[in-house]
C-alpha cells in the first residue's frame, strides 16, 4: 500500500480511504465532538498521508496505528485551537482548557484501543457493557467457560486501562510546532 | 435509593434480581457472604449503558433506576441452595465463612467493574479490595476504563465525503496514476456499497429482496437475499474481470462460452444456493472491484475500447465500467431497502455518464425490438451516418441533460433538426426505467409528437434491463 500511494496511484488513495475513513473520522469526531470538525480533520489526516506516504515506518508498528495517531495528535491540534479560542473570549482557566484536551484524547485513544483489541475481548466487554449480560450470560453467549468470560472482561479492560497512561501525543505549547502540519 | 446508607449487598435488585451462579462454576464462587454492614471502600463501578457521552466531564454515572433500554432477564430459579443467608448478616473474614481464594477474587475484577457479577460475589470482592492493596489498585483502574466504554455512535459516514477527501488529496499532490474518468462512478458506487454492507448485521444479509426487471413485455422478478444480490454483482463484475485478465470469481462454477449476466448470477447461484445468507461474499466482491479500478488505472486510456462480451452484445471497457456502475448502484438501493438503510444516489456528474450510456444503446435496443417484433418498421431508412427520425430526451434534474436518438436504425445520427417527438423525464424516473423498476406506461414522463415513438423508446428503455 505505501509503495502504491508513493508511486501516485490514486487507486491506493481510494483503498486507503475504504480502510481507514471510519476509524479517522470517529476517533476524530470522540475528541472534537463535531462532524464538520471531523470531516475536516479526515481530509487533513488523508491529505497528509497522500502527500507524505515515505512519513510511515513500518518498522514502528501497523499502517492501522500510525494512522490512528495521526488523527489523534491532529484531532488534538485543532480542539487546541479551538480552546485557544474560546479560553481567548471566556478567560477560561489554563488548566481547565487541559483538562479538556487531556480527557479527549484519552477518550480517543480508548476508542482505538476498543476497535483494535481481539475480537474476543471486545466482544465480551460488549455482551456485559452494552447488553448488561452478567459474566455467567456472557460465558454462555459466547460459548466460553465462566473462567474465561472473567479473564476477557479483566484483560479487555486491562487493555482499556492503559488509555489513561499514556502521554498527549506531541503537538502542544511549549512542545514545538502544532503537530506535523 | 443510592445513598450509602442503604447500600445493601451492591444493591443490583432495583435493576434486577441477583444474580446466582451458573452450573459451570468453580465450587465454592457462589458461596460468598454479602456483607450489607461492610461499606466498600470503593463505591459502585457504573451506571447503566446508557449514552451519556464518552467524554468524563460529568460527574461520574450514578447508579441508578433502570433506564429504558436491554435489561437483564431474571434468573428463572430461586435463590440456588445453599445461599448466603439473608441480608443484614454481617461478613467479616474470619467469621467461619469460607472465603474466596485470591485467585477468584482478582479474576472477579472486570466483572465486578463492569457490574456483572452476582450480588455475592459483588460483595465478597468489594470485602477483598478493603483489605487488599494490590487489588483495590487495580480494582479503581479497571472501573475507571469502565468509564471510556459507551454504546457505539453508529455515526455514519457521509458517502459524499469520500469525493470531497479524495479530490482534496488529489488537489494537494496529482495523481500519476489516475483512475480514469468512465471508470469514477464504479469508483463511487462501489465504495457506497462497500460502506452499506460493513453496517449490516449477519441477519440482515438474510434480508429476502425481490430483483425486478423488464422482459421486454412485461416485468418480471426473481426472488433472493440481500446477500444473493451481492452474489448477482459479482459474477456479472466477473465478466468485466475476466476480460482484464483478472481470475473470473466464478472460478470451476463459470458458464461455458459467452455467457451473459443472466447465465453467470445463475450459475453462482447454483453453486450457493438460490438464496446465500451470510455476508460470504462481501471480501471477494469487494477484492475484485477494487482489482477492477486498480487495473483499469494501470491499463489506463489504451483499453478503454476493449469490448467486453456481455452475453450477446460486446460492450467497450469504458461503457461495461458505467454498465457496473449503474448495476451497483440500482441493486445497492435493492439491498438498502431490504434492510431500511438510506442509500443515496451518484454524484450529478456519474449519473450523467450512467443516462448517457443508456441514451446510446437505446438506437441498438429499439433495432432488437424491431426484430423481435415487439416495435413496428422502420419509418425511414437513410445512410449510415446521415440523420434520421430523431427523439428528442430532456432528462431533467441533476445531471441531467439532452439527448438526440435516432428512431429508425443505431446506424443513424440522431440529430435535433430531424426531432419528431419530445420526452422529458426526470433522471431518476428514468433510470428506475432503464432498470425495469418502472412500467413504461405507468413512467411520469411528459412528451409531445409522434406517440408511436415515445412508446417505443420508453419500451426500449425498460428493456435495457435484464437480471
Amino acid at each position: 500500500m505505501q509503495q502504491r500511494l508513493a508511486r501516485g496511484e490514486a487507486a491506493a488513495l481510494g483503498e486507503l480511504y475504504d480502510r481507514f475513513a471510519s476509524l479517522v473520522h470517529s476517533l476524530a469526531h470522540r475528541v472534537l465532538g463535531d462532524e464538520d470538525a471531523a470531516d475536516r480533520v479526515t481530509r487533513e489526516v488523508f491529505g497528509y498521508i497522500w502527500e507524505n506516504p515515505d512519513a510511515y515506518d513500518p518498522k514502528q508498528g501497523s499502517l492501522r496505528s500510525w494512522v490512528a495517531t495521526l488523527t489523534q495528535r491532529q484531532a488534538v491540534h485543532r480542539l487546541r485551537q479551538n480552546e485557544a479560542v474560546l479560553a481567548r473570549d471566556d478567560g477560561a482557566a489554563p488548566a481547565e482548557v487541559e483538562r479538556k484536551i487531556q480527557d479527549a484524547s484519552t477518550a480517543a485513544r480508548a476508542d482505538y484501543i476498543v476497535t483494535s483489541m481481539p475480537a474476543p475481548l471486545r466482544d465480551a466487554l460488549e455482551l456485559a457493557y452494552i447488553h448488561r449480560r452478567d459474566y455467567c450470560q456472557t460465558a454462555a453467549d459466547l460459548g466460553v467457560t465462566a473462567d474465561e468470560a472473567r479473564r476477557r472482561l479483566r484483560l479487555g479492560l486491562q487493555l482499556l486501562s492503559t488509555a489513561h497512561h499514556q502521554k498527549l501525543p506531541p503537538g502542544g505549547p511549549g512542545e514545538g510546532n502544532g503537530g506535523p502540519w | 435509593m443510592n445513598s450509602p446508607e442503604e447500600w445493601e449487598g451492591y444493591g443490583c435488585e432495583d435493576a434486577y434480581p441477583p444474580r446466582h451462579d451458573g452450573p459451570g462454576e468453580p465450587p465454592g464462587t457462589g458461596a460468598a457472604p454479602g456483607p450489607p454492614a461492610a461499606r466498600p471502600r470503593i463505591p459502585s463501578p457504573r451506571a447503566a449503558a446508557e449514552d451519556h457521552g464518552p467524554l468524563p466531564d460529568g460527574p461520574p454515572p450514578e447508579r441508578a433506576a433502570p433506564k429504558p433500554g436491554p435489561t437483564r432477564p431474571a434468573p428463572a430459579e430461586g435463590p440456588p441452595p445453599g445461599a448466603p443467608a439473608a441480608p443484614g448478616d454481617a461478613a467479616h473474614p474470619g467469621d467461619g465463612r469460607p472465603e474466596l481464594p485470591h485467585r477468584v477474587l482478582t479474576s472477579l475484577l472486570g466483572a465486578w467493574a463492569l457490574a456483572a457479577c452476582s450480588a455475592e460475589e459483588t460483595a465478597a470482592v468489594e470485602a477483598h479490595l478493603t483489605d487488599c492493596a494490590f487489588c483495590a489498585d487495580e480494582a479503581l483502574r479497571l472501573r475507571d476504563a469502565v468509564g471510556l466504554l459507551h454504546p457505539a455512535d453508529n455515526l455514519d459516514l457521509d458517502p459524499l465525503l469520500r469525493s470531497r477527501v479524495l479530490e482534496g488529496c488529489l488537489g494537494r499532490r496529482p495523481a500519476r496514476i489516475p483512475v480514469p474518468e468512465w471508470a469514477a462512478p464504479y469508483d463511487a458506487e462501489t465504495a457506497k456499497l462497500d460502506a452499506l454492507l460493513r453496517d449490516m448485521g449477519d441477519a440482515e444479509w438474510r434480508a429476502p429482496v425481490r430483483l425486478r426487471w423488464f422482459d421486454g413485455e412485461r416485468p418480471v422478478h426473481r426472488e433472493t437475499t440481500a446477500a444473493g444480490v451481492l452474489g448477482h454483482l459479482l459474477a456479472v463484475d466477473g465478466l468485466v474481470a475476466a476480460s482484464l485478465g483478472l481470475p473470473d470469481p466464478l472460478g470451476d462454477a463459470a458458464p461455458a462460452g459467452t455467457a451473459g449476466p443472466g447465465d453467470r448470477t445463475r450459475a453462482l447461484w447454483r453453486t450457493l444456493g438460490e438464496a446465500p445468507r451470510t455476508p460470504a461474499l462481501h471480501r471477494p466482491w469487494r477484492e475484485q472491484s477494487h482489482a477492477l479500478i486498480r487495473t483499469a488505472s494501470f491499463t489506463g486510456g489504451g483499453v478503454s475500447d476493449l469490448a467486453v462480451p456481455y452475453g450477446p452484445v460486446r460492450l467497450p471497457l469504458r461503457d461495461a465500467f458505467l454498465d457496473r456502475a449503474f448495476g451497483c448502484w440500482l441493486h445497492a438501493g435493492d439491498i438498502a431497502d431490504a434492510v431500511a438503510y438510506p442509500h443515496k444516489g451518484p454524484a450529478a456528474g456519474h449519473l450523467h455518464s450512467l443516462v448517457d450510456l443508456a441514451a446510446r444503446l437505446l438506437p441498438r435496443a429499439l433495432a432488437r425490438r424491431r426484430q423481435a417484433g415487439l416495435a413496428g418498421p422502420p419509418r425511414e431508412l437513410v445512410a449510415a451516418g446521415s440523420p434520421g427520425r430523431t427523439l428528442h430526451l430532456e432528462i431533467e434534474g441533476d445531471g441531467g441533460g439532452h439527448w438526440y436518438i435516432a428512431l429508425d436504425s443505431p446506424a443513424a445520427v440522431g440529430s435535433p433538426e430531424r426531432t419528431v417527438a419530445h420526452l422529458a423525464l426526470d433522471g431518476e424516473e428514468f433510470c428506475q426505467l432503464a432498470a425495469g423498476h418502472i412500467v413504461p406506461d405507468e413512467a411520469a414522463a411528459g412528451s409531445d409528437g409522434e406517440r408511436e415513438a415515445v412508446r417505443d423508446v420508453l419500451y426500449a428503455t425498460a428493456s435495457l434491463s435484464r437480471l
